[in-house]
Formats: C-alpha cells, sequence, structure tokens
C-alpha cells in the first residue's frame, strides 16, 4: 500500500448526501475479476448526465472529494474503493460514511476524513468560488486545507498510522500467528465445520 | 469460547459474543482480533482476494471454516445451459477454478444447496448462535438471527480472513432496538424492519450492532428474525441480533451441520447464556410499537424514506434540513412521483418475489398464501425466485410453484436475482416494482428501474390489484373452481 502523508490535489464538491455504493459503481461493473482499471465505472450513471460535477472540466482530475452525510453506505464492494482510487482520488471527506465502505477505504490507502456538515458546507461554497482549487491534505496534522480554511478531520489513530506507513494488514496480523494458534486450541469441538461436507440427503 | 463465570459486569449479547472470540486484546487504540468461526464466499468479492493469496504465496488457513456459493451472477431460467453473459460467466468460472486450487468446498448451479448464501448457511446448519460469521456481503447481518455476531466486509477483509482466519476490528457499540407488542395479520417482520429503518434513518445505526428485543421479535419464527436482521446494514448497522432462544434451538436442530448427541446439549448450554444480562448497557435505545404497526412501503431512493401503505408520497418542503430535502426532491424525480400521490395509487409493472430479504419458505408460503386461486393484474410481471435450490424444492413439495404459474407469475431458479440485476433479471428504464428486496438505491433494479420495498404479503396484494396494496385491500376471493 502506498504511503499517506500529505497530499495536494484538485478538490471536487459533490454537494449530495447519501450515495450509496451502489450509486458509486453499479454492479455492472462487479462482474470483473481483477483488481485495477475502475476508473470508467465511478459514479457512471451520474457521469451520464452533463452537469454532474466530474463532467466540469475544472474538477476532471480531482484528487480530494467533499461530500454531504452518509457517504458510501450499502453494499459491502470494495470495488466503490477501487473506482474512486483508480480515478485519481486519495482522499474523501464528508460528515458520515458506511463503515464497511471506511473499512475497505483504509485497507486500499484512500483517505476517508469525518469533518462536521458546516465545515463541508463552508469548503463547498470555497470551491465554487474558485473552480479547480486545490486541497491540501496533511495527514501527520490531521488536516485538510482550501483556500483560507482549514479543517481539522477525525480519522481513527490506528487506521491513522497504518496509512503513514503503508502497512498491509495481513502481514500485521500474522505477526500474532501464534496467539491464533492458541485460541485455535481452545475452540469447542461442536463449532460447526464445512468439510466433511453435509447435506440433507 | 465458553467464558469463565465470575462477577464480571452485566453484558449484551453482542459483547459477550466479541469477548469470546478475541484472540488478542488491542493495547492502545490498536483492534481486537477476533477469530472467525465461519466465513461465507461467493462469485464477486472473492476473484481478487484468492488473486491476493496467490500473488503472497499463501493458502486458506482454515477450509474447514470456509464454504461458497454462486448467487450474484447466476441466471434463474435455463441453468443448465452455459451462462450467456461472459462476464458474469468468467467470474463464475473463477469461482470455481478458485475453489478447485485452493480446496474450498462449493455448491455450483445445478446443486441443491446451492443458492444465495445467506440461505444456504442457516440450511446447512452452518449458521448457529454465538458463532462469528464474515461474507464479502453487507447482508451477512442475516446470520445475526441466530444470536451470532455476523457482519459484512470488503475483498481486502475476504483476502485477510482466508488467510487468517480473524480480522482486526475495534468494538461495535450497541443499540437496542426493542418492538413490544402483537402484529396485525398482514403485518410482518418486513415491516418491521422498514418502520426502524424510516424511524431511526439509514445512517441511525451506524458503527453499532443492533439487538432486536421484545414480544413482537421473540413471536417471530427464524425466517422472520432473518429478515429483520438483514436489513440492519439499511440502518448503517454492522450487524443486527435476536438473542437465541427455543424458537433458534428447534430451527438449528437436525440440520446437516448441527451439533449432535452430547455436543448438542453442549453447545445448547453455552447457547443459553448468551442472551443479554438483566442490567447490561446499550448505548442507544429504540423503540417501536408492534400493536401500531401497518404495512410499510418506500417511496423514495434510500430505504429510509419509507410510509405506511395507507399515506402518501410525503412533501419534500415540509421537511427542514436543507440537505433531507434536496436529496427527497431528487428522489421523486428519479422515482416519478408527485408529493401528496396515495401510495395505493401508484401503479406497477413488476413484482419482484425473492431476494436475501424475503426468499425462503415461509416467505414463498405467505407470497402464495394470497395468491392462491387468483390471477395476476393484467400487464404486470410476476417473478418469484427462491433464495436456494433447496429452498425451491421444499417449495415445490408444496406445490407452491403450481400456484405461482396458475397465478400467471414466472417461477425461477435461485439466486440474487433481480435484487441487483447482476444476471440478466432486470427492470427496463422507467419502469416501477414492488419487490421484496433490500434496496430502493437509483438504478438497483436495473438503470433508470423505480423500486417500492414491500413485504411478501404486499408484493402478493399488488400483484394482484395492480396497484401497491396490501392483503387488507383484497376482496374475498372468488370462489376457486379448480384446484392449483
Amino acid at each position: 500500500m502506498e504511503k499517506f502523508e500529505t497530499v495536494t490535489g484538485t478538490a471536487v464538491p459533490l454537494m449530495q448526501n447519501t450515495i450509496d455504493t451502489d450509486q458509486i459503481i453499479p454492479a455492472v461493473f462487479l462482474k470483473r475479476i481483477t483488481k485495477t482499471g475502475y476508473e470508467d465505472g465511478l459514479f457512471n450513471l451520474w457521469r451520464q448526465e452533463p452537469d454532474f460535477v466530474l463532467n466540469d472540466p475544472a474538477y476532471a482530475d480531482g484528487q480530494v472529494l467533499f461530500v454531504g452525510p452518509d457517504f458510501g453506505v450499502g453494499s459491502s464492494r470494495e470495488h466503490a474503493v477501487w473506482a474512486l482510487r483508480d480515478y485519481g482520488f486519495r482522499a474523501v471527506f464528508s460528515p458520515r460514511f458506511g463503515d464497511i465502505f471506511r473499512g475497505n477505504a483504509g485497507k486500499q490507502g484512500l483517505l476517508t476524513g469525518v469533518i462536521p456538515e458546516d465545515v463541508v458546507q463552508r469548503i463547498w461554497e470555497a470551491i465554487l468560488e474558485q473552480p479547480g482549487i486545490d486541497a491540501t491534505v496533511d495527514l501527520h496534522a490531521r488536516t485538510v486545507t482550501v483556500g483560507e480554511i482549514t479543517a481539522v478531520f477525525e480519522i481513527d489513530d490506528y487506521t491513522r498510522w497504518r496509512l503513514l506507513e503503508g502497512l498491509d494488514d495481513i502481514g500485521l496480523t500474522l505477526r500474532d500467528e501464534d496467539a491464533i494458534t492458541a485460541y485455535e486450541a481452545r475452540r469447542p469441538s461442536w463449532l460447526p465445520t464445512t468439510i466433511p461436507a453435509r447435506t440433507a440427503d | 469460547m465458553p467464558e469463565t463465570a465470575g462477577a464480571a459486569a452485566p453484558r449484551t449479547l453482542a459483547e459477550k459474543i466479541w469477548d469470546a472470540h478475541v484472540v488478542k486484546k488491542g493495547e492502545q487504540g490498536e483492534p481486537d482480533l477476533i477469530y472467525i468461526d465461519l466465513h461465507l464466499v461467493h462469485e464477486v468479492t472473492s476473484p481478487q482476494a484468492f488473486d491476493g493469496l496467490r500473488q503472497a504465496g499463501r493458502g486458506l488457513r482454515r477450509l474447514d471454516l470456509t464454504i461458497a456459493t454462486e448467487d450474484h451472477n447466476t441466471p434463474t431460467l435455463a441453468i443448465d445451459r452455459p451462462i450467456a453473459d461472459p462476464t458474469s460467466r468468467a467470474q463464475i468460472d473463477a469461482l470455481r477454478e478458485n475453489a478447485e486450487e485452493f480446496g474450498v468446498r462449493i455448491h455450483s448451479l445445478g446443486d441443491k444447496e446451492q443458492g444465495i448464501v445467506h440461505v444456504v448457511g442457516p440450511q446447512l446448519g452452518l449458521t448457529m448462535p454465538g458463532v462469528t460469521v464474515v461474507c464479502g456481503d453487507s447482508h451477512t447481518s442475516t446470520h445475526g438471527a441466530f444470536g451470532a455476531m455476523a457482519f459484512g466486509i470488503g475483498t481486502s477483509e475476504v483476502e485477510h480472513v482466508m488467510a487468517t482466519q480473524t480480522l482486526p476490528l475495534k468494538p461495535f457499540k450497541t443499540m437496542a432496538v426493542t418492538v413490544d407488542g402483537t402484529l396485525r395479520e398482514g403485518v410482518t417482520a418486513k415491516d418491521i424492519i422498514l418502520a426502524v429503518i424510516a424511524k431511526i434513518g439509514i445512517g441511525g445505526a451506524q458503527g453499532h450492532v443492533i439487538e432486536y428485543r421484545g414480544s413482537a421479535i421473540r413471536a417471530l419464527g427464524m425466517d422472520g428474525r432473518m429478515t429483520i436482521c438483514n436489513m440492519s446494514i439499511e440502518a448503517g448497522a454492522r450487524a443486527g441480533m435476536v438473542a437465541p432462544d427455543e424458537t433458534t434451538f428447534e430451527y438449528v436442530k437436525g440440520r446437516p451441520h448441527a451439533p449432535q448427541g452430547a455436543d448438542w446439549d453442549a453447545a445448547v448450554a453455552y447457547w443459553r447464556t448468551l442472551p443479554t444480562d438483566d442490567g447490561a448497557e446499550f448505548d442507544a435505545e429504540v423503540v417501536l410499537d408492534a400493536d401500531a404497526l401497518e404495512p410499510f412501503v418506500t417511496w423514495g431512493t434510500n430505504p429510509g424514506q419509507g410510509v405506511s401503505l395507507a399515506d402518501a408520497v410525503p412533501d419534500p418542503a415540509h421537511l427542514i434540513d436543507p440537505v433531507e430535502k434536496s436529496s427527497a426532491e431528487r428522489a421523486l424525480e428519479y422515482m416519478d412521483l408527485a408529493p401528496g400521490t396515495r401510495m395505493k395509487d401508484i401503479a406497477v409493472d413488476a413484482v419482484f418475489m425473492g431476494s436475501c430479504t424475503n426468499s425462503r419458505l415461509e416467505d414463498l408460503r405467505a407470497f402464495a398464501s394470497v395468491i392462491k386461486g387468483r390471477k395476476k393484474a393484467e400487464g404486470v410481471r410476476v417473478m418469484v425466485v427462491p433464495g436456494s435450490a433447496r429452498v425451491r424444492l421444499e417449495a415445490e413439495a408444496e406445490g407452491i410453484d403450481k400456484i405461482v404459474e396458475a397465478f400467471g407469475g414466472e417461477w425461477r431458479f435461485a439466486g440474487c436475482s433481480m435484487c441487483l440485476g447482476m444476471n440478466p433479471d432486470q427492470l427496463a428504464p422507467g419502469e416501477r416494482c414492488a419487490s421484496t428486496s433490500n434496496r430502493n438505491f437509483e438504478g438497483r433494479q436495473g438503470k433508470g428501474g423505480r423500486t417500492h420495498l414491500v413485504s411478501p404479503l404486499v408484493a402478493a396484494a399488488t400483484a394482484i390489484r395492480g396497484t401497491l396494496s396490501s392483503p387488507w385491500d383484497l376482496d374475498a376471493p372468488e370462489p376457486v373452481e379448480e384446484h392449483a
């Protein structure tokens, strides 16, 4: 995973709340078996509308997204994170995220920061005054800056540390393999196993 | 796993299961490492995880705690022929090849145990009280109906569970949703959960695991409890649960993978310790009155935008919050509905009876009980999709297939089908559907399709009248001349 320390890039105002992962990437794009190349799926239905924000040339190379509350609710599809990442987004700011989406983002190096709704609205206004303006995200300081506005965002310490270090979760967990083995030795024998397979017939 | 007794503080069901699965307690803001008892796999969210394993030279740590089936892409017609859509076929082929290569048990199309992953786990007796269950699918919350801790995960986590059988997780907050009283005839589990979501909103339970409690929940069978837990994610929750009781034990007992003999007794003795202790505190509490509930239906494009079927489409002008207001306006535009329209005046083009929310035998029985001996409304397409191949067989043994066909409906093979339209079962642009599924998002059931979420009973009555209806709106059936 790529390390995330400081990122500066085009700020995009997506002035909507409740953006579910079906909107971020429709199910038809989930049939692929690769892990990259999902940029065409990002907001695919909305991008067919001429006035959608990413169709404005000022925002076409967006890297930092500012959205209303409840971003990434619904389906667990990690493709939503891959699509944002493949398009070029490095960070998303919202007053509230869907839990699964937020967890997925943290594992793919996409920063999700929580900032209050009134701050999102002020940032939207600032961007609309200067379309194409950059946002600067400083993960060490936990701040995002757009023009005159600097906001402190919330992110949990553990995710922040992993993003800063670019750490792989599986590698971290396998350092505790002895604890896993010890736990397995304590599990009751009546717990279900899928093998050998049993069916009703 | 069973905890040693002590004078510990009272705990909730969720906290007990969590505590029993801590492999390593996190320190200084680190997550806990949680053991996973059952990992369910399907074709959509697994190929990249298998790839990751291959690249790292890893295998699955516990093949005996892993099971795969095919559901999202599978056709519901002509399942003996090659899948026509090449991308769907490639994804299913990838799952079959991965299962073969890594040694994962798989139930493929054509197998009696194939079906929606959340129907298959319980029917095999793999889902049981007190266990942790994950799957790369948000509706994994379904399994919480057994008093299990079950939640959806992303593909990176799927790979993590495959490699380690654990997940690093921060403890969830707890929420009690108490539903006391008695449901009137015609009001079902689906109406409870739609009303809960409308009440607390789609973000209302964010970060929480919900425990559903109260006399109305206890009175439900397992299929109804699964319907409710299934849609916990639609209220933003990570998981939903119901404490195990005799209803749960009765359901699990005798299933293929249920414990037997002395193991059964040991398991039940443990399961009886799981319900929330008196005096345990929840981080949030919500109360709903079952007596007052009516059949419920959504009008908008998120599952929180719902009203009683007897009500009308709300007017966004009455909403104070500017973001909610604009969201409601956008929803009404997409749904092509005017404020003040009576829900019962809304005509539909299609009725979809299926999905992991409502495709089990009890759901099909409820639907069949309303349509039996009747004909569907002219011009309405009615699709009935059992949740698994086994549910389909069980329904056929009761003659439900014949009732559906005599009604004018289509009796299909098992899968996720039109809940999300990854297979050919989709709405055409502008088509309106009464659906027993779980999401009314824009384009969910097909680009431009419009979805109203309903219970199986409402789906059946709507299929008869052609407009959103409940069994309360039906005239007494005509005398049946020939029995289906």
